[in-house]
């Protein structure tokens, strides 16, 4: 008897070892490529390679800079832009994406399953195939290389994007609403008071990601605005520096610019995080 | 089939129901829009109709009919010199612009379909306005049409300004591109200097025969890509799947923390850790030093620069990269299972490997399938990694305008802002496209949360 519990308790403890060794040796991996960028950014020496790992010298000259030089390069212009059009557009988004996932979810009515088809459809083409056409309409228009192009253009389409939310919405239990339409509610009451507060989770996902959108596109960004040096967003920017004739001068001026722009993305997102793992559904079906 | 063939017999049976026996402002509805309602006490929604129908007419007669007959020809006369009779010398005459004709073309051919379904609504609620006259019913006001849309047709209230968007920024753009598919609208057909003209199926035989330079280009390209896809989709998702169930194992202390070290990469913007990623992986990069230096390895390793090293290279990148997002979405689903159906199996005497296997397994993958599908796809056109991280390098003279990682996608990028053959760019997405659609209906329709949409509540 003794035996067996005493050979438990150390497989048990092998278990916990591994566990945590190979958890620190992925999360290095994992955070390696950071680190590097975050020294490059204090770097003294210019140039996009060293034959030698940390610096020789450390500046915060890269920073100061980065943000006060008009000269090449416009960050502070590019960052607010960048910053103006993610709110925008995020905001759009998540009004859209939320009331077609409950539509679809919650919903029943005669087109609901053709639209869920061609939502599915229009996902399946290549996003950027119709770019240039897209190019030709807002120029149409006349809004082509401003800012309000690329706002539309990141949350115009965005409600095809439902199926994550409405996976989820599909999990939350149907018998709150019930007592609701019992009570007298309607489906748009219902939507607003009830559907939405419990998808807490699905809703800052949906934030996030079209948030996120703005920062990370190189794309869109770059045939929208074209030429138009003033409205380019970060991504493009930084990018730029990247080019041959920039990058040996700037490189450590990139490596300052990404981690100025990692920063307070990274922070959101992980003080939002919880609200990925948080399950909210599965408190409310027991309250 | 027969299903469909009720549905059209129903959908066509308004017109002479309501032509035999509607009276006379239903029949008058038939030619002037709103005429049903007006008559009879819905002043808004009658004038709303009328006006639908107003501003149609005028459409028509000042562009519309033009814009069509554009459609049909995409232009007949070509930009060139002309003799100035009051100049005296010849001068550059502007000719038509085949690309505009065919985007106003589609624009007025939407408008009349859009103006054929307000016809068709017209009738309906002009009919429907009726029978509830002579069934003696109160006929809904303005208010009381609010009211339904708020409720009973809630639908429409919500989808409204989505659809839009969606038809506006999405599916307008895409019939364009799908139309110059069939068009030589390529590098010798440039607007407004020259006119394109429809060619039919020809591009795309093009493109399909394997003796042609671009044909010799497609067929290995997208084998590539689809290896691509199917090696990146599986190995994020296991990675993440794994790394969820690692995380949230019971021995395991500080989740969060351990969570917050993996969440880096996707916090930081992804053009930037894949552009650093692509100076660290240069022959003179951090990572080829650093090995160096430590004495791993002699010389550089050609981490971009060869074939089948920079294929590798893309996919162990994108796994740093998605594995992640899989942890995070997964992580969220272990914690929604309900303890219920845990305690239940734990009462029935089920080990853990079990309980794994028939309850969070499914759960994982009655969530997930859609996302993964819509990964499978995300994969398939992932421009970012490959674009920013290779360029589609390294280059190679035996693609026509692509390089040995590029995917379809990235070449159809090429096309586009490169050499300007918008027409193969066009047949490349169709051609995507149909390749998505494919694997993912069939999959698709395999699938728990499509056929059985309420299986877990």
């Amino acid at each position: 008897m003794m035996k067996v519990s005493e050979y438990g308790k150390i497989k048990k403890k092998i278990k916990v070892v591994l566990s945590y060794t190979g958890l620190s040796i992925l999360s290095i991996i994992w955070v390696f490529p950071i680190f590097w960028v975050v020294l490059a950014s204090f770097r003294e020496e210019r140039g996009s390679y060293t034959s030698y790992f940390f610096p020789k010298g450390y500046t915060t000259n890269n920073y100061v800079r980065l943000l006060t030089e008009n000269t090449q390069f416009y960050f502070m212009k590019w960052f607010s832009n960048t910053f103006l059009v993610a709110v925008c557009s995020c905001l759009i988004s998540t009004v859209f994406v939320l009331s077609v996932s409950f539509v679809m979810s919650r919903l029943r009515f005669k087109m609901r399953k053709p639209m869920m088809n061609i939502a599915m459809i229009l996902g399946m083409f290549p996003g950027f195939m119709s770019m240039i056409a897209v190019y030709y309409i807002l120029k149409g228009i006349g809004i082509s290389q401003s800012l309000l192009a690329l706002i539309l253009v990141y949350s115009g389409g965005s409600g095809a994007g439902f199926f994550v939310a409405k996976g989820f919405f599909d999990t939350i239990p149907k018998g709150i609403e019930e007592a609701a339409f019992l009570e007298g509610a309607t489906k748009l009451q219902v939507f607003t008071k009830i559907v939405l507060p419990l998808s807490k989770p699905i809703a800052v996902y949906t934030v996030l990601t079209s948030f996120l959108a703005p920062w990370m596109d190189y794309i869109f960004s770059s045939v929208i605005m074209g030429d138009n040096y003033n409205n380019y967003t970060v991504a493009l920017g930084l990018a730029k520096m990247l080019e041959r004739e920039f990058i040996t001068e700037y490189f450590t001026q990139f490596a300052a610019g990404c981690v100025l722009v990692s920063i307070p993305i990274s922070i959101l997102f992980i003080c939002l995080q919880r609200y990925y793992v948080e399950g909210i559904a599965s408190g409310a079906s027991k309250g | 089939m027969g299903k469909i063939g009720q549905a059209v017999r129903k959908h066509f049976s308004l017109y002479p129901q309501a032509l035999l026996h509607g009276d006379i402002f239903t029949r008058l509805a038939f030619i002037i829009f709103g005429a049903g309602n007006l008559f009879r006490g819905q002043i808004v929604k009658g004038l709303v109709f009328l006006l639908l129908e107003i501003g149609f007419i005028f459409y028509m007669v000042t562009l519309g009919v033009e814009a069509v007959r554009g459609f049909i020809t995409l232009g007949t006369v070509e930009q060139g010199w002309v003799f100035d009779e009051k100049k005296g010398i010849e001068v550059m005459a502007a000719g038509d612009n085949s690309m505009l004709l065919l985007l106003y073309g589609i624009i007025s051919l939407i408008i009349i379909v859009c103006f054929v379904v307000i016809w068709r609504m017209n009738i309906r609620s002009a009919y429907d306005t009726q029978k509830m006259v002579e069934k003696g019913q109160k006929i809904p006001q303005l208010r009381d049409e609010i009211g339904i849309l708020m409720d009973k047709k809630a639908h429409i209230t919500l989808l409204l300004l989505p659809v839009m968007g969606i038809f506006i920024f999405t599916v307008l753009p895409l019939i364009y591109m799908i139309l110059v598919a069939f068009t030589n609208y390529d590098s010798t057909h440039q607007p407004p200097g020259k006119l394109f003209d429809w060619v039919g199926f020809q591009n795309f035989t093009t493109l399909l025969r394997s003796d042609s330079p671009l044909g010799a280009s497609f067929w290995p390209i997208l084998g590539w890509t689809l290896i691509w896809a199917v090696v990146a989709t599986v190995t994020c998702f296991l990675a993440g799947i794994i790394l969820a169930l690692w995380i949230n194992s019971k021995i395991v202390k500080g989740k969060k923390f351990w969570r917050t070290m993996f969440v880096f990469s996707v916090a930081v913007p992804q053009f930037v850790s894949l552009l650093v990623m692509k100076t660290m992986l240069q022959p003179e990069g951090a990572l080829n030093v650093l090995l160096r230096n430590t004495g791993v390895i002699e010389g550089s390793l050609p981490f971009l620069t060869n074939a089948t090293w920079a294929r590798v290279t893309v996919i162990v990148i994108n796994l740093w990269l998605g594995a992640p997002y899989t942890m995070l979405i997964s992580t969220g689903i272990l914690m929604n299972i309900p303890t219920e159906l845990y305690e239940a199996a734990q009462i029935d005497g089920a080990n853990a490997a079990t309980i794994f296997r028939k309850i969070t397994l499914p759960y994982i993958m009655f969530v997930m399938t859609p996302s993964l599908i819509t990964q499978f796809i995300g994969n398939v056109n992932n421009f970012n990694v490959i674009f920013l991280l290779t360029g589609g390098g390294p280059s190679t003279l035996e693609y026509y305008q692509a390089g040995k990682t590029d995917l379809l996608v990235t070449w159809l990028y090429k096309l586009t802002t490169g050499s300007k053959d918008y027409s193969y760019a066009s047949v490349i997405g169709i051609l995507v496209f149909i390749i998505s659609a494919v694997i993912s209906l069939l999959t698709y329709r395999q699938t728990p949360s499509y056929n059985n949409e309420e299986g877990f509540q």
